[in-house]
């Protein structure tokens, strides 16, 4: 065992565990955040998708060994604030989930492809989004979700409806 | 979240229980004894269907295992027992509607207890796309008898005739004067009136909440990582089990090499447990940790070898379909034969014979099986567990530890998809075998691999096809349906000279609904398997759909008729041809298209619902691209527009899915695929654009979760004959790659 100190969600933690711990299990068993979920194992799935400085991971393919301490991880719990939050109303005003497993990796997902890309058309939508499976099937939504939370940035970065 | 619901019912029937434990008296006193100060007004459903009946809830009756479905409590609180497990269907919603809209309360008012699988809240399986079909009438029943028993008691109080009161968001008004008295202050007396046996049922044309666009309420929770799923439980003291079962599927423990799994920090023991199928109980072997991953980790160091017996050459689906082929040269028994199809297809003049065959395929909800159990050391059990049906996992359990219903609790989490997979409990079994050996509480969690290598699958399936036409007319269709009876392996409920009824009924003519002037026959024959099988969403209609509506595409083009007229003239059910000729107009069905792409449709009932979709693809290199799909459904009443949409989007998805990606092979007793990167499912940059219609028939519910899936293979196997001429038999295809 290893002690490892990490930033999740701008906390620090510190957990006592394998060097070769995939930052899944590390994130649900030894943090206790539970939003972040087990799919694949593979990195085929994206449901275990956080950010790691604020690049979308596959948490399941990640070594928690190769994390280093200046490392900021994000999961699904740790995104509400400011303009992430549009991702999550988008979400809610589209009715995407059905049984909803998946979707904090779909969200992780967009969230990492609106800061980069802050107005993606569906091509760039479908190379961010095509990572994340869902089995239920609420691509179309998600896709009418993606758009709708880039226009609703768009409005809160002209002013339109701030304060 | 839900435990704080829970707590409140469990409150209130523990408090039920300990007034009844209290009363030493006879049953006939009991039911005397129904006037009760804190627990208000509960009502509960004694049977379902037209017949639905509603009973009042006294200590007595809960004892007596009658399902209390409705408290309203001297607070003003509903609680209403929901008896379907919410696996991303949308029965919090659906059902909650239905008791709200009689009994005139705004939805989030209703405050939702999942059933525990106990008898008295009667069939709780979520299946079947039956819960708005089998709660429709019992819930709002029971919602308008509440709500006439509040009226009344409100008008006796002020001394009004009934006709001057009113029932309005949670509380009874007296027109007149405007004055009012909430459900809890009227709870307590209301709960002194008799029941009325016809409680007049709101006119669908006042329904403020059924039939109307409501967010669901439980969506926020889906967003942001809080929502509780089976995976997620944790419970003082738990330990982890990550289990190795046998590549060829049944094989047996021959010898365990575990030195490598106990070197593994965290790994608390290794042991031989067992999968326990209906139909088989196999041998696996157990590794037990601290953490999930060690568990894994010491799973994957372990060395065990199987004997296979002879299942390496039994488990194979090569020879399975070659058996169904085989089969389909023979007659199989008749389910119904109307007319003497075998005499006239053999003279007929214009006949044609194809066969149709299905893949077996995965459920492979992205939450992969999981259960946690503990066994206690007074014999009691409790459950925490992604199940799909709490009353089947009861009669499981209670038969696989030995123990009673009373002495167990199950406790039903939210599910991350199911589609079918988690109403077989081996899973679920696991975990018990486990927990009572190690006298703990265990957490049995499968891989991808396991999910996807060791079933149970929807049976792989053969339809031949004979029909032959007459006049220009589809006259004589014969549906041979060949494969494993889910009915026979899973229930052992077939007799070997019987057409499987669940098959005959589906694939009957009265289901369908054409009438084929000559002649016309269902048979079956049954090809047996040791691969497990169960239901996969819509059951054997997405086996036997992708035959029928492929072979009507077929003997439309040997009749030399537009696929969908062909049909048009051998229908007369009204909603059937509604649902078509909506879909024509939304297709555009008579417009032409350019050379090198097509429309194809097909239509099928199932679940009590009619579900139409039409196709359009372009040829592109060696395959085709799926431009559009459309489907038309009539589901008769529907609770949410919204959700009925949702779930065709999500039957679009998994049709596809089913239809172009990868089926499930066995060779040499194991199973060909492992991971999502043999078993592929559709990804968002493969998703079409798609259009969904609802037809407003008013007719009685039909199901929502599963019709919409059957017509989906068969329509784009007919666009792509439109397209490119080449007929498609086999399902999975390729699509970039039509050969």
């Amino acid at each position: 065992m290893a002690v490892y100190n990490l930033t999740v969600n701008n906390k620090k933690v510190k957990v006592d565990v394998e060097p070769d711990m995939p930052l899944l299990w590390v994130v649900r068993d030894f943090v206790g955040l539970k939003g972040t979920k087990f799919g694949c194992g593979m990195a085929l799935c994206g449901a275990c998708t956080v950010h790691l400085n604020g690049q979308p991971a596959r948490s399941c393919q990640t070594p928690v060994s190769s994390i280093a301490k200046t490392d900021k991880i994000t999961t699904i719990e740790g995104i509400s604030d400011g303009q992430l939050n549009a991702v999550q109303k988008a979400w809610i005003e589209e009715q995407v989930p059905q049984c909803g497993y998946c979707q904090s990796g779909q969200i992780m997902s967009a969230v990492a492809l609106l800061k980069t890309n802050p107005n993606p058309d569906d091509a760039a939508i479908d190379s961010a989004m095509s990572g994340n499976l869902c089995r239920c099937g609420t691509y179309d939504r998600i896709r009418k979700a993606v758009h709708r939370a880039a226009d609703t940035m768009k409005v809160s970065e002209n002013g339109i409806g701030k304060k | 979240m839900v435990s704080e619901r829970s707590n409140q019912v469990e409150f209130l029937s523990t408090l039920a229980f300990e007034i009844l434990e209290n009363i030493q008296t006879s049953r006939r006193d009991f039911l005397k004894a129904t006037s009760l100060t804190t627990f208000g007004l509960a009502l509960g459903i004694s049977s379902f269907g037209k017949d639905a009946a509603v009973k009042k809830i006294t200590p007595a009756i809960l004892k007596l295992e009658i399902n209390p479905f409705i408290i309203i409590d001297t607070a003003g609180n509903i609680t209403l027992v929901n008896p379907r497990p919410d696996m991303g269907q949308g029965s919090t919603q659906a059902v909650p509607s239905l008791l709200a809209e009689e009994l005139e309360v705004s939805l989030e008012k209703v405050q939702i207890v999942q059933s525990d699988g106990k008898g008295k809240y009667g069939s709780q399986t979520a299946g079947g796309s039956s819960s708005v079909r089998e709660l429709w009438m019992p819930i709002r029943k029971a919602g308008a008898a509440a709500r006439e028993m509040l009226t009344t008691t409100a008008a006796k109080r002020w001394g009004v005739t009934v006709t001057e009161c009113v029932a309005e968001d949670g509380k009874i008004m007296h027109k007149p004067t405007g004055k009012t008295l909430t459900y809890g202050e009227l709870a307590d007396d209301a709960s002194k009136l008799e029941i009325p046996k016809e409680p007049k049922l709101k006119d669908p044309k006042d329904f403020k909440i059924i039939g109307k666009y409501n967010k669901r309420l439980d969506v926020p929770e889906r967003v942001n990582g809080t929502a509780i799923y089976g995976i997620d439980i944790d419970i003082p003291g738990m330990v982890y089990a990550s289990i190795l079962h046998s590549p060829a599927i049944h094989g047996k423990v021959l010898s365990i090499e575990d030195a490598e799994a106990k070197k593994v920090k965290g790994v608390l023991k290794v042991m031989k447990t067992e999968r326990t199928m209906p139909h088989r109980t196999s041998e696996a072997v157990a590794v037990i940790a601290t953490n999930y991953w060690a568990a894994l980790k010491g799973r994957k160091a372990l060395k065990v070898k199987w004997d296979n017996g002879d299942f390496e050459k039994t488990v194979n689906t090569a020879k399975y379909f070659a058996d169904t082929y085989e089969a389909a040269k023979k007659q199989g028994v008749n389910y119904e034969e109307k007319g003497d199809f075998t005499a006239k297809y053999a003279v007929a003049a214009k006949k044609l014979e194809s066969h149709y065959e299905t893949p077996f395929l995965a459920h492979a909800p992205i939450e992969p099986e999981n259960a946690v159990v503990h066994v206690k050391d007074d014999g009691s059990v409790e459950i925490w567990a992604p199940i799909q049906g709490p009353d089947w996992a009861m009669r499981d359990i209670c038969g696989y530890l030995k123990v009673k219903p009373e002495q167990v609790k199950i406790n039903v989490t939210l599910l991350g998809g199911a589609f079918g997979r988690k109403a077989y409990h081996d899973f679920l079994l696991e975990a018990c075998h486990l927990s009572r050996e190690l006298k703990k509480p265990v957490k049995v969690l499968w891989t991808r691999e396991d999910d996807i290598s060791q079933g149970p699958y929807r049976p792989g399936m053969l339809s031949h096809m004979q029909g032959y036409v007459q006049d220009g007319k589809i006259t004589g269709f014969h549906h041979h349906a060949i494969g494993e009876s889910i009915l026979g392996q899973v229930y052992n409920g077939l007799k070997h000279d019987e057409a499987d009824p669940w098959v005959g009924e589906e694939l009957s003519v009265e289901n369908n609904k054409y009438k084929f002037g000559s002649a016309s026959k269902v048979s079956w024959t049954n090809v047996k398997t040791d691969i497990p099988v169960v239901w996969w969403r819509s059951v054997y209609a997405s086996n036997f759909g992708w035959g029928q509506e492929s072979f009507m595409d077929e003997l439309a083009h040997l009749a030399g008729k537009d696929p969908l007229k062909a049909r048009q003239e051998i229908l007369t059910d009204e909603r059937i041809l509604k649902v078509l000729s909506t879909l024509a107009e939304k297709a555009k069905w008579d417009e032409k298209l350019p050379a090198g792409s097509g429309k194809g449709l097909a239509v099928f009932k199932s679940f009590g619902s009619i579900s139409a979709t039409c196709i359009t693809v372009s040829k592109k290199d060696k395959g085709i691209k799926i431009d559009k799909v459309i489907t038309v459904i009539d589901c008769g009443h529907y609770v949410n527009p919204d959700n009925v949409k949702a779930q065709t989007e999500g039957n679009i998805v998994m049709g596809l899915t089913a239809a172009i990606k990868d089926g499930i092979t066995f060779a040499n007793g194991a199973s060909e695929q492992s991971n999502y990167h043999q078993y592929n499912i559709l990804r968002l940059n493969e998703m079409p654009r798609i259009e969904i219609h609802i037809v407003d028939s008013g007719a009685v519910p039909g199901g929502v979760g599963e019709p919409g899936l059957p017509p989906i293979a068969p329509a784009l196997g007919n666009a792509i004959f439109a397209a490119t001429g080449k007929r498609m038999r086999r399902l999975p295809f390729n699509i970039d790659d039509l050969g």
